[in-house]
């Protein structure tokens, strides 16, 4: 499905989002350096498509979800939804945060250990002014929705749950506000590979029962390849590339791309890993590399690598790469054949 | 609508037992915390009828039977330097010291909690600059911060309270802020703010269950230094007034028995000490019962 060419207006529009946190020190806390977290991602998000978000550790995959959120404050760029930008009187960020949901990665964590699941479920509809009693009775029904006995679990603590209990009760929180984008934020990653399975299959058919739209942020690329219809890949607080799934699984074009998908294991015997897969951690993202940030790991990287930054550019399919061998006359000697 | 529920009552759940109930029954198990509540229960319940259980009136006086030891006819615990009766002194004695105990702690468990936890939820420059401010009254030394305060506004109850009060806001501020902080960074709150309710919705529904029970725990450790300090505050002269009966200033006033009726004299001490000793031990029963791991 290329929900690209499909969807006139994307539903979510991100441009040019940046968060550089300070590091303080000193008496005073002034900021001497910053990590370059996010640093200038733009995407578009469109209405029913499930967008994966991956990329390894520390290359801002979580920090763009609460970006996306506004759990922290951006030190740049805009979100719009529907059109309307976000965090502007068009678009309040209290209405904005009805429409877009998150699911943590720690189902532990993120449920309040002294409230019921009910009344874990059932407080943002009351935010937003539904009765208590009306929001105990969707919390109800939404735990019947993801597979739990609203009887028996209604009633419970979390830690009276198992993790993938306590992920679906996750789940029906974030869908007890109705929203129209849910964010999954490594949201089966600390399961079971067997639960793992099964919330992936609830999360289809939720997906398709309440017409959701997803942004499925994992390590996990199997996992990724299985729910998504696009796919971003993030390096050091950028987007290396951004395609439909199956155009990039299959026709990757960014090395790093290449590097990360070589790292999969196959259950083929015949298909070997053959690549090399990358040597060494990312670089410090306090100090990020001049020009291409893949350049220091890169096995094509030219010397133009390290003074030129390549910018993200697509093609008719939506499938777009930010590397400086696809640019026509930007000094790689891959480039010589790309056309104008 | 969402979802269609037809039915007009939501019907029955099974519910397990909250937090609260299952701290209570494990404080049950705890044959050591739950003999201080009681010896807590009766204390208070002796302070508070007073009046009905002493025998004889704890301000009347006669020269002739002064100092005499415990064990005397009709003066169970003997009589004081003015021939007052110390069984009923003592009795009516708990109402001003667990008064001066537990007022203070109470007043600053409110204010410090405040401050604590607006420090900590909100972080950033308001925590600076409360905590830095609360930092200035710990410089001082606790009996030394109480001696200043209720010295500069003069002897008497009122006084006293205030003075405690203010020396106890700052550690409770400081246990209500670093509780708050650690809760303030759990993924439940974030997901709390992603559903878009304010900063006081937030710390009514998702804090303040999950910060009170430490710092109250806290607080009740308190209140047996609040009680040793009004009766060092008496003892100086700085609390409560003769003739009131005070279990501090009791032990100031009978001081100069010490060699003729020893026994007497401790008296007051012993007072003081097995109420703080049993508000200490109940504190600890309080926060084992409810260190659940969960």
């Amino acid at each position: 499905m290329s929900a690209a060419t499909e969807h006139a207006r994307p539903l979510l529009q991100v441009e040019a989002l940046a968060k550089h946190f300070p590091i303080k020190s000193g008496l005073f806390g002034r900021a001497r350096n910053f990590v370059y977290a996010v640093d200038g991602v733009s995407f578009d998000v469109f209405d029913g498509e499930t967008l994966g978000i991956v990329g390894e550790s520390g290359c801002g995959k979580s920090t763009t979800a609460r970006l996306l959120m506004q759990l922290i404050a951006p030190t740049g760029g805009t979100i719009r939804f529907d059109g309307k930008v976000v965090g502007t009187p068009e678009l309040p960020l209290k209405e904005f945060r009805r429409q877009v949901q998150m699911v943590f990665q720690d189902s532990y964590a993120s449920l309040n250990p002294r409230l019921t699941v009910e009344e874990s479920i059932g407080f943002g509809p009351t935010v937003h002014g539904v009765s208590e009693r009306e929001a105990n009775e969707r919390a109800r029904s939404l735990l019947d929705r993801v597979g739990l006995d609203p009887v028996r679990f209604a009633g419970r603590f979390t830690h009276e749950l198992s993790g993938g209990q306590r992920q679906r009760v996750n789940i029906a929180r974030a869908l007890a506000l109705q929203p129209r984008i849910l964010i999954l934020d490594e949201a089966v990653s600390a399961l079971d590979k067997s639960v793992e399975a099964q919330v992936l299959n609830l999360l289809l058919d939720l997906k398709d029962e309440f017409r959701l739209t997803y942004l499925f942020i994992s390590h996990d690329l199997e996992v990724v390849r299985f729910m998504a219809s696009r796919v971003l890949v993030m390096y050091l607080g950028q987007v290396a590339e951004l395609g439909p799934t199956e155009a990039l699984y299959t026709g990757s074009r960014h090395p790093y791309t290449t590097a990360l998908l070589g790292s999969m294991l196959s259950m083929d015997p015949d298909r070997r890993t053959e690549a090399a897969p990358i040597a060494g951690d990312p670089p410090n993202p306090i100090d990020p590399p001049a020009g291409c940030r893949f350049h220091t790991r890169c096995p094509r990287a030219e010397p133009v690598c390290g003074q030129a930054v390549p910018a993200l550019a697509g093609d008719a399919a939506g499938h777009a790469v930010s590397c400086l061998m696809y640019m026509h006359g930007s000094g790689h000697s891959a480039a010589a054949k790309v056309a104008a | 609508m969402f979802f269609s529920m037809p039915a007009n009552t939501l019907p029955a759940i099974e519910r397990s037992p909250g937090y609260w109930l299952t701290v209570w029954r494990r404080f049950l198990r705890d044959p050591v915390a739950v003999t201080a509540g009681l010896v807590i229960l009766a204390l208070i319940l002796m302070a508070v009828f007073a009046n009905f259980i002493a025998p004889h009136d704890p301000y009347q006086g006669m020269a002739l039977r002064r100092l005499r030891p415990p064990g005397t006819p009709n003066f169970f615990l003997g009589t004081d330097e003015l021939g007052r009766d110390m069984l009923s002194r003592l009795i009516h004695g708990g109402r001003i010291s667990l008064f001066m105990g537990v007022t203070p702690v109470f007043l600053a468990l409110f204010f410090g909690a405040a401050i604590g936890i607006v420090a900590g939820y909100a972080g950033g420059w308001t925590n600076t600059l409360l905590m830095r401010t609360i930092d200035v009254f710990f410089a001082f030394p606790s009996v030394l911060l109480a001696i200043a305060i209720s010295g500069a506004m003069g002897a008497g109850i009122v006084n006293g309270v205030i003075a405690l009060t203010l020396v106890f806001i700052p550690p409770i501020a400081r246990v209500a802020e670093s509780v708050t902080t650690g809760v303030r960074a759990r993924d439940f709150v974030e997901a709390a703010r992603a559903s878009g309710a304010n900063a006081l919705t937030i710390i009514r529904k998702h804090v303040l269950g999950n910060v009170l029970g430490p710092i109250f725990v806290y607080s009740m450790s308190l209140i047996a230094v609040s009680m040793i300090l009004a009766s060092g505050l008496s003892f100086l002269g700085l609390g409560v007034k003769p003739p009131e009966p005070d279990w501090g200033l009791m032990l100031n006033t009978l001081r100069t028995a010490i060699y003729t009726q020893p026994l007497l004299c401790a008296l007051p001490g012993v007072m003081i000490f097995i109420t703080s000793i049993s508000f200490n031990l109940l504190t600890d029963g309080l926060r084992s019962a409810m260190d659940i791991k969960a």
